[in-house]
């Protein structure tokens, strides 16, 4: 009986909901085609409509951080952060604070993290480690990086535990837990720079709001992470410590945290990541680093230079991201019993032995100290003579010019104009259709509320622009990831390298993309898509390889029997199931342009992007936060239709 | 068995949904467990009574979803009951406080688990000093404690090993000494053996007949093998939809089987491997029969031969201690032996 209850409930839900799908759709096109007659506040929310939400926010801003003192209690967070900051840039590249002993030679920091890299993953870990700091110092860069790392070192700790707190207190607390999750999915959306300013303004300028802004942008997968590891403890596991007579915080400390080990170091290594790709972006307020030096170096054209920061982040991000991975899947070695202590803690006495080595040889040797001018491998200029003859070689710029050309001409000015023409409500039934199509009456009212809201803020030229450039690239990244994502899962010997590539781009901080557009196609829009298709194109491809591959043996082998030749079970099989997993891809694509469709500001688009960054200069933290906001609802409305649909397909799929 | 039991469920309840306490009443009045869940109610134990004495060993028997493990854990209050009241020890652990039902499975309890349950990043000797560790011993003692129970469950050598290097059989033995680290009067056993091979199950059981008749605990085991449970169980307590179906002693429950879904498990058991003499033996009414006594202990199967070349019509049982305590008809053993006639 209540089974029979249920179809026809699902039934009646499925016809309702194509018909409402068709009745939005039908409306959008009217109003589209019934422009020049359409009432000028159906095209457009008059001005007379568009409320001073900037002002509002400025003001409440304004109340929170002066007449409720909130900027008392953050400037004393700053003191705080700040001395952590002077300890580790008086360590990394002797700044003339506390404790005044730094700098640390680079010899004795390469030798430390070989050791840990040993530690964590063996030679090759030692090697790539080791390796990227002596790289650093060699190429000439150390105090640039050591800038940079000073900021992490800090940054990612604090986040971590705040994350932590966080993550246990919404495991703890379910109401907790509901209403923090919405806010960080808003977190994860909005742009860096309204992470930025408000950073600026309550925090001081300089590496202090650089580090804020770096915790804050770092903290959310660690809530995730923890919340959801401490969820998944085994019961077993809870019971057995119960039945131990744990009491609560033995609990805690002895059951679950040891046993969320997994997904608190996963964790862990998102922060870092997170920390590494924001912490260049503080470039943008002015913070020194690698960052910093890099636009400046992007905004001269100097493209050699530029290439050689940019390996440097890219080797930096590599060893950050390996090592801690390294460390979520080492696993505790046993030691017979009757070892002596020092066989047990060898490699900590090696680590030891080889800094104190090292500041040793410093004091005699000036090499091993630090790098002088002139004594370092840097090639900039080199490699900059040898990008231009390449870049001016006939073939590539007549390519790349005509390639330019066509996309401008006859692709991206189009479809901007035919988007910037559609009246928002047009544009916002759309949405509300696609959302009505995967979750019902629900999702269609929400995708169309977050277009509708930005449509009110009056900033919606600026908003579709961004979204014209987001969407342009992703789906060029589309034709072009989709199949060879495809064509390199179904060969082993392909998929695996290819995804070794797509994880190691993908920890690549955004910034990097930037440098080969810009290489190839100078300062315009065409760089701007190129950049984002670049990025988005690595989780297209990362996910596609993983759905095909994820398909279970059983069901291939099911279809070979049933005579499936390779194109039918390519067809039937794998990519129905695989697409949930695309689904995800795609989403992760969207949300990355979001991203780097704002950091490609400074490129000088006329999106959502340009204007942030101008609220930058004049701490217009309402405007910013407005600007933030608009861009963080387009893309969570992308993402709760994309995200709603896969896990539609995923429950259909019973997988 | 004179003293009072040591656990004691007296019509136990545990209801989920959404406001258990405010339906019960109404479960108590329901009459079958599918009457339950149309109201949205899953009784996952429904009015329980049963008693374990001291020293005795009771086996929970059902299938997955019959409520057995949701029991045991009434039992230790890892779940809190819905109505009635479990007494242990003389103490109705529904009124104790948290410290007070810590310090309980602290002194008293032990509890071994399906999948072992074992702390991943501590060593063998870490996970079995686990409990000592929780109640503050100092470490000397507790690895002095700890590596007498590795022995006795034969983890010797292994001491520094971590769990995944372990074989599942060596993982339970891990989980069975970290349960009698703390000596516990009370053994809990959640299909200590369910998740374990045919062969490596069958040497544990050997081993777990070693370690029960060494230790003398009260022991409450859980299993959803019904040859398992005949083979260890003092008394074997068979559930279905969470209540208790037949409580009772092997023997009776393969002779007289109170249901007919106690019926269907009891259908295929060769009934001479666990039928006793002594339960088949009569009272005397002062006439001995003649001749050697079998003993009381013996099963049918182990009396066969005898069975079939003897041809006296009674024949005398007789305990350990030689004493006849009653007399057997050989017809009886061996209709259950061969089948009714």
């Amino acid at each position: 009986m209540a089974i029979l209850d249920s179809t026809s409930e699902s039934d009646a839900r499925r016809i309702a909901r194509p018909s409402g799908v068709i009745l939005l759709l039908c409306l959008a096109l009217a109003a589209a085609l019934l422009k020049p007659v359409l009432p000028a506040f159906l095209i457009r929310v008059p001005e007379w409509a568009v409320l001073p939400y900037d002002q509002w926010m400025q003001w409440l801003f304004d109340f929170i951080k002066d007449d409720l003192g909130l900027i008392h209690v953050t400037r004393t967070i700053s003191a705080g952060l700040e001395w952590l900051l002077d300890i580790t840039a008086n360590l990394l590249y002797g700044k003339n604070r506390w404790p005044h002993i730094g700098p640390l030679p680079w010899s004795a920091v390469a030798a430390v993290a070989a050791v840990t890299g040993y530690a964590l993953g063996g030679t090759r870990m030692a090697l790539l480690a080791g390796g990227t700091f002596v790289w650093v110092a060699l190429i000439g860069q150390w105090d640039l990086a050591m800038q940079t790392m000073s900021v992490i070192t800090v940054a990612a700790p604090v986040a971590v535990l705040v994350g932590l707190i966080l993550g246990l207190a919404a495991w703890k607390f379910p109401r907790f837990e509901r209403a923090l999750m919405p806010i960080l999915a808003i977190f994860q959306t909005l742009p860096f720079f309204t992470y930025l300013l408000p950073a600026v303004i309550f925090f001081k300028v300089g590496p202090t709001a650089g580090c804020v802004a770096t915790i804050v942008y770092a903290i959310p997968p660690m809530v995730l992470m923890t919340a959801l590891g401490l969820k998944q403890v085994s019961d077993e596991v809870v019971e057995a410590g119960q039945m131990s007579g744990s009491t609560r915080w033995q609990m805690l400390r002895h059951v679950y945290l040891p046993s969320a080990r997994t997904e608190l170091l996963i964790g862990v290594n998102q922060v870092i990541m997170l920390s590494l790709a924001m912490v260049v972006l503080t470039a943008f307020i002015g913070m020194p680093g690698l960052g910093a030096k890099l636009l400046s170096l992007m905004n001269s054209l100097k493209l050699g230079r530029s290439f050689e920061i940019g390996v440097t982040i890219v080797l930096v991000a590599v060893t950050l991201d390996r090592c801690s991975k390294a460390w979520v899947v080492k696993q505790p070695q046993h030691f017979e019993r009757g070892t002596p202590w020092w066989q047990r803690h060898r490699l900590l006495l090696i680590g030891i032995g080889a800094f104190v080595a090292c500041l040793i040889a410093a004091q005699f040797i000036q090499l091993a100290d630090h790098i002088k001018r002139g004594q370092d491998l840097s090639m900039g200029s080199e490699i900059d003579d040898v990008i231009r003859a390449i870049l001016s070689n006939g073939v590539i710029t007549s390519t790349t010019e005509w390639l330019r050309w066509f996309l401008i001409t006859w692709v991206l000015i189009p479809f901007r104009n035919a988007l910037l023409w559609l009246p928002s409500t047009s544009v916002i039934l759309t949405v509300a259709a696609a959302g009505c199509f995967v979750g019902g009456w629900r999702s269609g009212m929400i995708a169309g509320a977050f277009f509708g809201i930005v449509a009110l803020t009056g900033w919606w030229d600026r908003s579709i622009i961004t979204v014209y450039a987001v969407i342009s690239a992703v789906v060029l990244a589309a034709l072009i990831g989709l199949p060879l994502g495809i064509l390199a899962a179904r060969r082993k010997r392909w998929a695996d390298p290819i995804l070794l590539a797509c994880d190691t781009a993908q920890t690549f901080p955004s910034f990097i993309y930037l440098i080969p557009a810009i290489m190839l196609f100078g300062v315009n829009d065409v760089s701007v898509v190129f950049a984002i298709f670049i990025f988005a194109t690595v989780p297209l491809m990362r996910y596609t390889i993983e759905g095909i591959r994820s398909v279970p043996d059983e069901l291939l082998e099911a279809a070979d029997m049933s005579g499936a030749t390779r194109h039918q079970k390519l067809l039937a099989v794998q990519l129905p199931l695989a697409l949930p997993t695309m689904a995800v891809g795609f989403n992760q694509a969207i949300m990355f342009a979001f991203f780097m469709v704002i950091i490609a500001a400074f490129i000088g688009t006329q999106d959502l992007g340009q204007e942030l960054q101008k609220t930058l200069a004049g701490n217009q933290l309402g405007k910013n936060f407005v600007l933030g906001m608009c861009v963080a609802l387009m893309a969570l409305a992308f993402d709760h239709v994309i995200m709603r649909w896969s896990a539609n397909r995923r429950k259909a799929l019973g997988v | 068995m004179a003293d009072a039991p040591v656990i004691s469920c007296r019509n136990v309840w545990k209801l989920f949904g959404t406001d258990p306490e405010g339906y019960l009443p109404a479960a108590k009045a329901a009459q079958s467990f599918e009457e339950i869940r149309q109201a949205g109610y899953i009784a996952a134990v429904r009015d329980v009574s049963i008693d374990v004495g001291r020293g005795e060993m009771l086996v929970i028997m059902g299938l997955s979803g019959s409520g057995k493990s949701t029991l045991v854990r009434c039992m230790s209050r890892l779940i809190d009951i819905t109505g009635g009241e479990v007494i242990v020890d003389g103490q109705k652990i529904m009124k104790l406080d948290e410290r007070e039902l810590i310090e309980l499975r602290r002194r008293k309890m032990g509890m071994v688990f399906q999948s072992f349950g074992l702390l991943p990043h501590r060593t063998v000797l870490d996970n079995v000093a686990f409990p000592l560790e929780m109640r503050g011993q100092d470490r000397h003692e507790r690895r002095e404690r700890a590596l007498e129970v590795i022995k006795l469950v034969g983890l010797e050598g292994r001491e520094e090993y971590f769990p995944r290097e372990l074989s599942g059989g060596q993982q339970q033995r891990v989980g069975i000494a970290r349960s009698l680290a703390i000596e516990p009067d009370i053994w809990f056993l959640d299909e200590p053996f369910s998740a374990l091979d045919p062969l490596i199950r069958r040497e544990m059981q050997d081993e777990f007949l070693r370690l029960r008749g060494m230790l003398g605990k009260t022991i409450v085991f859980i299993t959803h093998d019904f040859d398992e449970a005949l083979r260890l169980a003092d008394r074997i307590a068979i559930m279905k939809d969470g209540a208790v179906e037949q409580c009772d002693t092997p023997d009776k429950i393969v002779l007289s089987p109170a249901t007919d879904y106690v019926a269907k498990f009891t259908e295929d058991v060769e009934k001479s491997r666990v039928v006793h003499a002594k339960v088949l033996a009569q009272p005397l009414n002062g006439h001995t029969p003649d001749g050697p006594a079998v003993a009381a202990d013996a099963t049918v199967l182990q009396l066969a031969r005898q069975l079939v070349n003897d041809d006296r019509e009674l024949l005398p049982v007789a305990d350990n201690a030689g004493k006849i305590v009653g007399a057997m008809k050989r017809q009886d053993a061996l209709d259950i032996l061969l089948g009714p006639a």
